[in-house]
């Protein structure tokens, strides 16, 4: 394996927050490599870290001991703003809650990115990249909606396009099912499948299993390190997921 | 990210909360609105009081008869009664930098009347120089002459007001008057004046004589009451002054360390009166003006806070998708100083208005200098950047992760 293909790596990182009297040790130690190409699921119950991980991860956060290497850069040691800059060109984020700018339409919304690129560009080349992403995420009819007129599915497929418009080395979805129902679930899941078919890493956070087997690989955390780290043997497909489920329901609606 | 993309951001911010937009700016209006009416009306004041006393004439200076006091109680204004033709003769005789001047005996009230009509009026004995040194023409007939007052004529000048009241048909000249009965000859009509300095007289409200016949014919006066100096130019004026006085208080014997029993004043000094006075209620009402300024700053510094807090996710996203502090910074600053801006824009207007308005309504005088309007602009920008900065940085240390987990 060579170390150029690692995207992210992580060596010996620990994070450790000084809240009031008690220091809570939110990572311990965590090792972890993720190549080019990889889908991985971060899973583990609420307080293993995962969420720490995350944002660490995000380059939201420095961890406080150990070396971080994103895309062959160290960001362990970096500022607030060259984290920013380090956000801005390699980290395509999705929310669970979506967070998308209300008011504003999809393109603007996914246009945002761009305009914190420190080298600019022009603004019919943000346009155009914009359009391109919501093309990705199947969106481009829907390019001047408001946030409120999406539905949910919607709304995350425009976050998607959001993280992806820079051509980030990788993307971090936060429990980007959370709030979607089985059926959006799958088809948001899909979405990152053919991202991720098309060479793009994603990092996801999810406490779903059934979630998590859409994906590659699932990391699982326990009271702040790694406890398992394998590969999905029976890996599901979107595509077929769906078809299963609308062949249940229409048999549910002839059932008399 | 460029200026341009800051204000389109900041221009939508404020469009999407209206009302919220209008009542912020509110406090900026009022404030640049006041300052902008104050100021207008202010040097419009000023500007019409240093026309009036360049009215007067040119490097003018008056003397006044002065009060006396006898035993502690004070005679009167111009009551002294020690201020001769003689002296006025000796200022024009014996000091070199005095090129014309007018002896005068005013007393106002006195019934004069016309064939047809009569009126109450101010009657004014002069010299035979008085338009001169005041620079006044008349708008027909001829100024009575040196031997008119040598000989105490039975003849007038006629200000507008009172030759429009005391005659209707305009032919004045050549017609008689009774002034307190005794018949005088109308002999010129002075051109309209408006109002006196202190905007409460009608300075066309008048009639002048030789003040020979005021004194003698009319009131059996022997004193005069003052005297108008023409000095021979601006920089000997000062001199003249100090040399009228050292004459008068010889002439009337006043001893060292005594009160002077009249009062020499230069057009420059009135001038300085007045301005002064006005100058008092035009910083009071300038300093009013500034305190609601002050109150419309501390209302964006408010709503900026409340924007940011209201707005905390937003800054979250952004940052999480690449914003720095300065960008953040920016944004929020661009949005204050747009408020205070726009408010002050508005404000200009509202206060140009409302200065028109007075103008129109009161009769006040107004004066809109373009200097204060590109002050008052630049002073609501400076109040949008001092009032918004502290809720901008605050925005912009936000740390991103809580900002994005904000409800």
């Amino acid at each position: 394996m060579k170390d150029s293909s690692a995207i992210i790596k992580l060596e010996h990182v620990h994070k450790i927050y000084h809240t009031g009297e008690v220091d809570v040790h939110a990572v311990r130690d965590v090792s972890l490599e993720i190549r080019r190409g990889e889908f991985v699921a971060l899973m583990g119950a609420s307080g293993s870290g995962k969420s720490t991980m995350m944002n660490t991860l995000g380059c939201l956060d420095r961890p406080s001991h150990g070396l971080y290497l994103l895309d062959g850069v160290d960001v362990s040691q970096l500022d607030r703003d060259e984290l920013a800059t380090i956000r801005n060109e390699k980290i395509g984020f999705v929310f669970q809650g979506f967070n998308l700018l209300s008011r504003t339409s999809a393109l603007e919304n996914v246009e945002l990115p761009l305009m914190y690129v420190r080298k600019s560009c022009p603004a019919r080349e943000q346009r155009e990249r914009a359009l391109r992403a919501l093309a990705t995420v199947g969106l481009a009819e829907r390019a001047g909606h408001h946030p409120n007129q999406l539905s949910g599915g919607q709304q995350q497929r425009v976050a998607i396009a959001r993280a992806l418009v820079n051509e980030p080395a990788v993307i971090l979805a936060d429990e980007p099912t959370g709030n979607l129902d089985t059926q959006t679930s799958i088809e948001i899941m899909g979405v990152f499948q053919k991202l991720n078919d098309a060479g793009i890493t994603i990092v996801m956070v999810t406490h779903e299993l059934d979630i998590a087997s859409y994906t590659r690989r699932n990391v699982i955390m326990r009271d702040g390190r790694v406890v398992s780290d394998l590969a999905v043997e029976n890996r599901l497909l979107a595509t077929n997921e769906l078809g299963k489920l609308r062949a249940a329901q229409e048999a549910a609606q002839l059932a008399p | 990210m460029k200026i341009i993309i800051i204000l389109r951001v900041a221009a939508r911010a404020l469009r999407r909360n209206k009302m919220r937009t209008i009542l912020t700016m509110l406090g900026m209006i009022i404030g640049v609105g006041a300052v902008i009416a104050t100021v207008s009306l202010g040097d419009g004041a000023k500007a019409q009081v240093e026309s009036q006393i360049a009215s007067l004439g040119r490097n003018v200076i008056l003397i006044f008869a002065g009060s006396v006091t006898r035993g502690g109680a004070r005679g009167g204004w111009q009551n002294a009664g020690t201020l001769m033709v003689d002296d006025a003769l000796a200022i024009q005789r014996e000091i070199p930098d005095v090129t014309i001047i007018s002896p005068e005996y005013r007393s106002g009230g006195i019934q004069v009347a016309s064939a047809t009509d009569n009126w109450s009026t101010t009657i004014q004995g002069e010299g035979q120089d008085y338009l001169d040194i005041r620079q006044w023409p008349l708008s027909e007939g001829s100024m009575f002459s040196a031997t008119d007052v040598r000989t105490a004529s039975k003849v007038a000048i006629l200000g507008k007001t009172v030759a429009d009241t005391l005659f209707h048909d305009g032919n004045v000249v050549g017609q008689a008057v009774r002034i307190k009965n005794v018949p005088f000859t109308v002999v010129g009509v002075l051109t309209p004046k408006g109002l006196s300095v202190q905007g409460n007289s009608d300075q066309d409200d008048i009639v002048l004589v030789p003040y020979t016949s005021a004194m003698k014919r009319l009131f059996g006066a022997t004193n005069i009451r003052g005297i108008t100096v023409e000095a021979a130019s601006t920089e000997t004026l000062a001199t003249a002054q100090q040399q009228i006085i050292d004459l008068l208080r010889q002439r009337h014997r006043i001893g060292m360390g005594r009160d002077d029993d009249f009062t020499v004043r230069t057009q420059e000094e009135l001038a300085q009166m007045m301005n002064s006075a006005s100058e008092t209620i035009r910083q009071l009402l300038l300093a009013i003006a500034c305190v609601s300024l002050l109150i419309g700053g501390i209302g964006i510094m408010n709503i900026m806070l409340v924007s940011v807090t209201e707005r905390t996710r937003e800054i979250g996203i952004r940052m999480a998708v690449g914003a720095h502090g300065r960008d953040i910074l920016m944004q929020f600053l661009a949005e204050a100083v747009a408020l205070s801006m726009v408010g002050g824009g508005l404000g200009i207007g509202m206060g140009v208005l409302c200065s028109r308005f007075a103008a129109h309504l009161k009769n006040w005088p107004t004066l809109t200098s373009p200097g204060w309007i590109v002050v008052a602009f630049l002073f609501s920008a400076l109040v949008g950047i001092f009032f918004g900065f502290y809720p901008a940085w605050k925005a912009s240390k936000l740390d991103p992760i809580d900002a994005l987990r904000y409800e």
